[in-house]
């Protein structure tokens, strides 16, 4: 009987020392792990492969440039579109066109008026989310007055809440955080719930069994038990916080990415929106990361998911 | 035997009088778990409660605990009428119950640490409870880096932190691997005889209850009456190979067999109508 043994690229490659193909064979070898450079050589090719198809459909001519700019067109214009960004800084009265903060200060204006908004929302929404969730499941009084309530709004989508933003905040930042908060609000309720509903009942009767009291047992059992859910459930919100921040941002906040994604359809300029697109993408992504890392540091106790952070 | 009236001044570890549970009590859903049950259970006593699966003796066991409440009869404990759980009666259960957030020690000294004991105490009280466990060297671990029976022996380290008088056990070695059952199952007897608690324990194995009781408390099948009650009079350290094993465990058979027979015959009837 043969033992299938697998192939060992590290040996081969150390062994034919640093020529071309070494380098070649370790980079191949890296990939089929789940390195560091592994998840970036990936991501990188997981991106450019994407770019490169739309690339390749501009030059057969199929992608009309005016309506579909390929990436090196709306890239190559970084410079001249930025100067669409912060819109309500540049346009306020009495300013020039030249005036006011250079073109990378306004890329960085926008983008950090919508992440604050985004966090700020996703805050509120966790907050009152969890603390309305755990009171639920607390209080039974609770619960039978406001579970019928949540649930009958949960459904409802945010941009119904739109007029309503603007009736009572009108516009700034108050309109765009509301409609984060409430987009967010509601699930995050249902979701808390749920994970308390999911919680062992042995760990719950351990401590039932030594004397705790409910309080206690909510602090020390119930609330660390449902955390790694909660940080899950925050992953997927967070996704959500920055869809909704741009359609309350293209109602006319100021400034902001979902503005800016406005200005760009009404002046008919597909590279601003593909431009802006990749921005959101790229926060988006890296947000999430971060988030991951933190989730990593504040659940120490999981294995499994250190095992696959550790890959990042 | 039912009209034998509450023994209040009993100072058994365990009294049930005409206990019963039924789950739903009052729904369309209600069904009887377990019906009629008097059972006195010595202090420093090891009793073995056998039966089919679904039989009630799991649940019989969440009564003892004060976990769920009786529908039917009482229930003392050194006569103390019960009905809450208390850290005197211990539950330790089939799958693993530890906190995966807290080191062993902190799992440990859980219980007094909802006392508000200092971090000293606590810390003393788990050392020694571990070292009874033969656990004191995994102080500082997280229960995921341990193994099953490790698990299961911290467990019963912080049961014991808690000084209980009952140690109620459902199934606690169920999910463990032939070989370290038998070694928890040695280990068990060596913490029962150090701790001078009685035990009650849960198991469909009839070779565990061989090896272990002192009475075995046969059930019925649904709902769990006691069928009987099997003194076990061998000498311990047991020789589980010897003539009067054999004989104890072919006798346990027998008994069991019928319970497990009219059980199955109780699933069919439901499949069939179902």
């Amino acid at each position: 009987m043969t033992v299938a043994t697998p192939p060992d690229y590290t040996d081969t490659a150390s062994a034919a020392g640093p020529t071309r193909p070494a380098a070649v064979a370790r980079l191949f070898a890296s990939m089929a792990g789940e390195g560091l450079l592994a998840k970036i050589v990936w991501t990188f090719l997981s991106i450019g492969l994407f770019a490169g198809l739309w690339e390749f459909c501009w030059a057969a001519g199929w992608a009309d440039p005016k309506l579909l700019p390929p990436p090196h067109i709306f890239l190559g214009s970084i410079v001249e579109q930025a100067k669409f960004f912060n819109t309500a800084t540049r346009w306020q009265v009495g300013q020039s066109m030249n005036a006011g903060p250079s073109a990378f200060e306004s890329v960085m204006i926008t983008v950090g008026a919508t992440t604050m908004r985004v966090f700020v929302g996703l805050l509120i929404a966790s907050v009152l989310g969890i603390g309305v969730g755990i009171l639920i499941r607390y209080s039974n009084l609770f619960d039978k007055l406001v579970l019928p309530t949540v649930t009958l709004l949960s459904p409802v989508s945010p941009i119904a809440w739109l007029p309503v933003a603007i009736f009572l905040f009108g516009i700034g930042n108050g309109p765009a955080i509301f409609m984060v908060v409430v987009a967010l609000f509601f699930h995050m309720v249902l979701a808390t719930v749920t994970q308390i509903d999911g919680v062992s009942p042995n760990l719950i009767n351990v401590a039932r069994t030594v004397g705790a009291t409910k309080r206690q047992i909510y602090g020390r059992v119930i609330l660390p038990a449902i955390l790694p859910g909660m940080l899950a459930v925050l992953r997927m919100n967070l996704f959500g916080a920055w869809m909704v921040v741009l359609v309350a941002e293209s109602t006319g906040v100021g400034y902001g990415l979902g503005q800016v994604i406005m200005l760009a359809r009404n002046t008919f300029n597909p590279s601003l929106v593909f431009f802006t697109i990749a921005v959101i993408g790229l926060l988006g992504f890296t947000f999430d990361w971060l988030l991951r890392q933190a989730q990593r540091r504040i659940l120490y106790w999981l294995p499994d998911t250190k095992g696959k952070l550790r890959g990042l | 035997m039912a009209s034998s009236p509450p023994t209040f001044s009993s100072k058994d570890a365990v009294v049930c009088r005409n206990v019963g549970k039924t789950w739903s009590a009052g729904t369309s859903r209600a069904h009887e778990a377990l019906r009629g049950i008097d059972l006195d259970v010595k202090p420093n006593e090891f009793v073995v409660f056998l039966g089919p699966s679904g039989c009630g003796k799991s649940t019989l066991l969440y009564l003892i605990a004060g976990l769920e409440e009786a529908t039917g009869g009482s229930i003392w404990s050194f006569s103390d009428k019960v009905e809450t759980p208390s850290p005197e009666r211990s539950l330790i259960f089939q799958e693993t119950s530890l906190f995966p957030w807290l080191t062993v020690w902190e799992n440990v000294s859980f219980g007094l640490s909802i006392r508000g004991a200092s971090r000293a105490e606590r810390r003393a009280v788990a050392e020694e409870a571990l070292q009874r466990v033969g656990l004191k060297a995994a102080m500082e671990k997280r229960p995921d880096e341990l193994s099953g029976g490790m698990r299961q022996r911290v467990a019963v380290a912080r049961a014991l932190a808690m000084r209980p008088k009952v140690l109620l056990m459902d199934e606690p070695f169920a999910a463990l691997d032939v070989q370290t059952r038998a070694r928890m199952q040695d280990f068990l007897l060596d913490v029962w005889r150090d701790s001078g608690a009685s035990v009650l324990f849960v198991t469909h194995h009839i070779d565990e209850a061989v090896a272990l009781a002192d009475r075995v408390v046969v059930f019925t099948a649904r709902p769990g009456r006691i069928k009987t009650i099997v003194p076990v009079d061998l000498p311990r350290p047991r020789d589980l190979f010897s003539r009067e094993a054999e004989a104890l465990r072919i006798e346990l058979t027998d008994l069991l067999r019928d319970e497990v027979d009219r059980a199955f015959a109780e699933q069919e009837g439901l499949a069939s109508v179902a």
